[in-house]
Formats: structure tokens, sequence, C-alpha cells
């Protein structure tokens, strides 16, 4: 794959956003791996480039941040987080299995391209654990199965659907939302779980009131 | 029983509550309006500190006083940012509530960049949460459609750029220097203070960086009064907070109460613990915060007890863990992710951090010697309080809060490995999980 001027124009959208053209720094890099699959040479000179810095200052930066990766990826990225609530609720046991139904150790890739597999770290949903994510969405509430039911899924093509997002498509069109482009997949998934809308739903039925709130409308 | 206090929280049950149609369904962006049209920026700043709110991100410092050290008339840029790097181990609060509501976020953005004379505002939300970006990018992109940003808002001359920015996967980041030298396209390391964001933030110029909750907070305040807001919670600690249950409890998730509510009440709501388990330790405030135990249940979670406890209040974040769990191997985990996360800009921290693995593993695998119980006691020591930023002190609690409540754990892992003590098939969710 090559870069194209289309990219170039890109980065530029990118960096009227800011102030300071150097804050489009992370977000230009994110377009690099939805372009390119990983952070390669040629995107750290494009940054460069347009950024008026040195390739080596890029690189410094890319090499400081887990999301950027300095080898091809697969179609998808598969994350379980192994901190340790997750950990212990079972997410341990998960990638053990992930590692073995995959053949894959940890940040490797099947051979057939699909999936990279690694463990991460706590992704802020504690109260769906164990949680993996594949291509950083949400999937909640997994057991050992349900998660080699979805690798099977995805290693065939299947429709794969977040427990609180969209229908997955690639690791690479993500990239391309956290460079800032908009991919319409907003009204996908519900507003909130089910663990979400705990206290929510007990005020509800215990008929609790907040105090007068002037402000509100029911 | 205290009552639960469904605020920010009220609509998160209706399909379309993070669209601007939801939002303003619920009287949204009135507040902002009210701010913008009728007060003057300085009664804003008032107004937040008379309310007593704090920030919501940890450290529990007065909102309002932060805005207000801004210096004004400094024919500078002012920067508002909100800090959405939510990545505090257990903490998961931010991240439900800019999926469900994106909106009240933005709004109060508008009325704090306003407050402190900012004409640019800033999320800077973690990288690995595509959705909650779809939520926030596009409800700006509303906001924008209806007049609430851009270009003199609703005829009060007054003008606001909000961007939103993705981060790319440090939780260091959520360090608030950290985060503007992320921001600033660098790598996301923390700076020496003085000079403090307020008098030199993002750009070199005075910034506020505030935690999601804390800014989603403001709005309801503007629109309600400093009297309602002091209806919740205590003296000290006023309003009300997202709670965020999770573990080993028969209902995780976040149940919206005053502050001062106890882990007592939190978890009958949740419906107790799973079945058949006791508690056996807790954070009260995500894996930075020292751990504490069932003798801790009546405590107030409000800022000043649970200090008093020896603790911190943190992001409520209440990770439960019951009797099955080893505490050794929970600390090693946390400890393993402070490693990873160090920064690496101080010696205390990329050094310490380090060594305190080696030493919780041998722990964990029953390969402990007699002295290390004290080693890692001595580390912790020359690490709290010598490290760059608080990544370094965080990476301590754990430890020694486990050894406190939990020496003879310690004192097993110089000769059984942590699995036998407590088998992991066990404190798993589901059956054959010894892998």
């Amino acid at each position: 794959m090559a870069l194209t001027d289309k990219t170039r124009a890109e980065m530029r959208e990118i960096m009227a956003r800011y102030p300071q053209a150097r804050s489009a720094l992370l977000p230009m890099l994110h377009l690099v791996q939805s372009e390119e699959g990983y952070v390669t040479p040629e995107g750290i000179e494009m940054c460069a480039d347009e950024l008026g810095i040195t390739a080596a200052e890029v690189t410094g930066v890319v090499t400081f941040y887990t999301m950027y990766k300095r080898r091809a990826m697969g179609k998808h990225h598969v994350g379980v987080c192994t901190n340790s609530l997750c950990a212990i609720m079972g997410g341990d046991a998960i990638f053990a299995q992930l590692k073995d139904h995959l053949g894959v150790g940890n940040d490797q890739t099947t051979a057939d391209g699909q999936i990279t597999l690694e463990h991460i770290e706590c992704q802020a949903a504690c109260d769906y654990a164990p949680v993996l994510t594949i291509d950083w969405e949400f999937f909640d509430n997994q057991t050992p199965g349900s998660a080699i039911d979805l690798m099977n899924d995805l290693i065939a093509n299947r429709e794969v659907k977040s427990t609180r997002g969209p229908v997955i498509t690639s690791w690479r069109d993500n990239e391309r939302l956290f460079a800032g482009f908009a991919d319409g997949k907003v009204n996908e998934g519900p507003a909130a779980g089910k663990a979400s809308l705990l206290g929510l739903k007990l005020a509800k039925e215990s008929g609790d009131s907040i105090p007068a709130n002037p402000g509100a409308d029911d | 029983m205290t009552t639960i206090t469904p605020v920010l929280t009220a609509h998160w049950d209706e399909a379309d509550s993070f669209t601007y149609a939801g939002y303003t369904r619920h009287k949204g962006y009135q507040a902002s309006r009210k701010a913008l049209t009728t007060m003057q920026p300085d009664d804003v700043i008032q107004t937040v500190k008379d309310s007593g709110l704090r920030g919501r991100g940890g450290a529990g410092f007065p909102t309002g006083m932060k805005w207000g050290f801004i210096p004004q008339g400094d024919n500078k840029p002012h920067y508002f940012v909100v800090n959405a790097d939510e990545s505090e181990p257990g903490t998961c609060k931010d991240i439900p509530l800019m999926m469900a509501n994106p909106h009240v976020l933005v709004e109060g953005i508008i009325i704090g960049s306003y407050a402190i004379r900012s004409n640019h505002a800033f999320i800077y939300i973690r990288g690995e949460v595509p959705h909650v970006l779809r939520r926030v990018q596009a409800a700006v992109a509303e906001a924008y459609a209806n007049g609430e940003l851009g270009k003199n808002i609703h005829g009060s001359g007054y003008d606001l750029e909000l961007t939103v920015h993705a981060g790319a996967g440090a939780y260091i980041c959520g360090e608030e220097t950290a985060l503007l030298d992320s921001l600033e396209g660098y790598r996301g390391q923390p700076r020496l203070r003085p000079p403090f964001p307020a008098v030199a933030g993002l750009y070199a110029c005075p910034t506020v960086v505030n935690n999601v909750e804390s800014v989603a907070s403001v709005p309801s305040i503007i629109a309600n009064g400093i009297e309602w807001f002091g209806k919740f919670g205590t003296e000290k600690s006023k309003g009300f907070t997202l709670y965020s249950l999770s573990g080993h409890v028969k209902n995780p998730g976040q149940i919206e109460a005053p502050l001062g509510i106890t882990l007592r009440e939190l978890l009958d709501l949740a419906g107790g613990m799973r079945e058949g388990s006791t508690l056996k330790f807790w954070t009260p405030g995500g894996s930075s915060t020292p751990i504490l135990t069932a003798e801790h249940l009546d405590v107030p979670l409000d800022y000043e007890s649970i200090a008093e406890a020896g603790s911190m209040l943190g992001t409520k974040a209440l990770q439960i863990f019951d009797q099955t769990t080893s505490v050794v191997r929970c600390v090693l985990r946390w400890t393993e992710f402070y490693k990873h996360e160090s920064c690496g800009k101080c010696t205390p921290c990329r050094e310490g951090t380090w060594w305190l693995q080696q030493i919780m593993e041998r722990i964990e695998q029953g390969k402990g010697t007699e002295e290390d119980i004290e080693k890692l006691l001595d580390l912790c020591d020359n690490i709290l309080g010598r490290s760059f930023c608080a990544l370094g002190d965080g990476a301590t609690s754990p430890i020694t809060s486990a050894i406190e409540y939990f020496r003879d754990e310690f004192i097993a892992g110089t000769h059984t490995p942590a699995w036998e003590l407590f088998p992991y098939e066990a404190s798993a969710l589901f059956a054959g999980a010894n892998a």
C-alpha cells in the first residue's frame, strides 16, 4: 500500500482542528494505521514532513503509545482484559484458551491474517467483567466458550456485533475513526448496557425520587 | 437507607438518550443558555465554588476553585480541557456516561469554558473506546448544528470551538500534565509543577483540566441552584456521584447516589455478594487507592471519611473481591500494570515498579524469601512521595495496604504458590478456569 495525496489532504484536515498543528500527530498516526495496517516508515515520514519535525521525533511518539503497531496487524485486533479484576473473574482463563485455540502467543497474528491477539489493560468496563474487545469494541460478560465462538465467527467472516456497539468491520476501519473521521455507526448498539442502568432501575422500582428538582420536567 | 439519586443517569434508559433530541427533551442546553445569556463568567465560577462540587476524577479538588485560578485580563488564550482518559483499573463511570449522555458533557464544557473565558475546548478521550468516541463526536456535531457551539452562541456574543481528540493507549495520560503533553503531540509524560496548568497549561497558556463527571455535574447545578445540590451528600463532600460496583457482587453496575453512602448500602442495592461468598477486600476508588476490608463496610464513601480510614475516595470504583481471591495474585497484576504504564521519566517509578513486579512474582509462585516483605515495603517507601507524579505513589498503595491487612498471605508466598492457597478457578465466574 502506498500513502496517497488523499491521505496527505486528510492529515492537513486534522491539523486544521488545532491551534498548533503538532497536536494533530496522534490522530495522524491513527490515520496512517488505517491506511497502511500499521505505522510504516513511509507514514512516519509523511507525518514528519507535514509537521516540519524529524522522523525521529515522530518515532519517539509512536513508541510511547501501545495502540500504535510497528508491524502488520491482522484484519481484527482481539484484546482480552487481564488487569486484576477481569483476570480474576475469568480473563486469564479466556486469554489462555484463545491463545490455545488460535495457536498464537501474545501480540501475534494468526497464519490466515484474520486475528492479532493481545492481552490488554483495563477497558473501563469492569462492571461487565470479564471483557474482551474486537477492534476495540466492547464484548461484555465473556466466557471461554463465548470467546471461542466469536473467534470462529471472525475467522469465517460471519457477522459479529459488539454487545454495546456496532457490527464489527475491521481494526483499520476503527483506526480511521480514531483519526476523527465519523463512520455513521453512532446509532448502533444501545444507549446503555444493563449494568450501566443498575441504579436507575432500582430507583424506579423503589419509587425513590430525588429532592425537589426545579429544573427537572418529571 | 440512603436514597439513590439518578441525576446524571436519569434518562440513560431511553433509546435516544445520547442524541440532541433525547437530551433537549429533558431541558438539555437550558443551563448553558442561562449561563451565557443571564450570568457573568465570574458569577458562574462563584456558583460552582459555592456549590461545593469537587473533582470526580480522583483527587477531589474543588472544581470552582480550579476555575478561579485562571488569570483574567492576561491577553492569552485560555483552554478548557476535559480529561476523558478513563483508565484507572476498576474505574468505569465516564465511559458509560459519555456513551449514554454525551450532551451533558458538552453542555458542561460550554458553561465551564464561558466561565474561564476560553474560546477553544478539547475532550481528550482514551483511544480504545471507539463507540464512545462516535457518541461524543456526534454530540459535538449536533451541538454545532443547533447553535449550542460555534460563533456567537444564541446571540450571547460568546464563541466556542470544541475539538474531540482520541488518545493512543497510555494510562499516564490521565495525569493532567501528561495529558497536555500528549494533546500537544508529544510522548505523554508529566510536567514539573509549578507552573500549574492554570498558569501554563496547553501551549503554555492558562488551562483548566477537569474530569468528565465533574464537568457533567455542572449543568444541573446551574439549572437547579446550589441549595438543591447541597441537599445531596455531606457537609464537605456535597452532591451526588457515580459509584461503580464490579467483581464478586450479584449485580455489578453503576449506582448514582449521594456522597457518603456506605459500601454496605451499595452492596445491598447490588443484591449482595455473589452466591455463597463473603467480602474479603475492596478498593474504594480504583487500584491506586489502598485496599480496605469488611471492617470498613460502614465507612461513609466521601472524601473525608475514606481518607480517615486510610485510603482515598478516588474514582469511586468499588472493586469487590470475595474469599476465593488471592490478594497476592490481585496485587501482582496491578503491579504489572503500573510497571507497564510507568512513563519512564523518573527513576523511582521506572526502576521501582520493575523491582516490585519481580518480588511480587516470586511471592505468587511461593518462591518468596524471608526478606521479601521488608524489601517490598522499603521499595514502596522509596517510590511513594519520591516519584515525579502520582502514578508511582499509586503503584505502592495496593502493596502496602495488602501487606497491612493480609501479611500472612505474603508470608505464605515464601513456601506455597498462590494458586494452591486460592485455586484460581474458584474466583472466576465460570467453571474450568484454572488455565
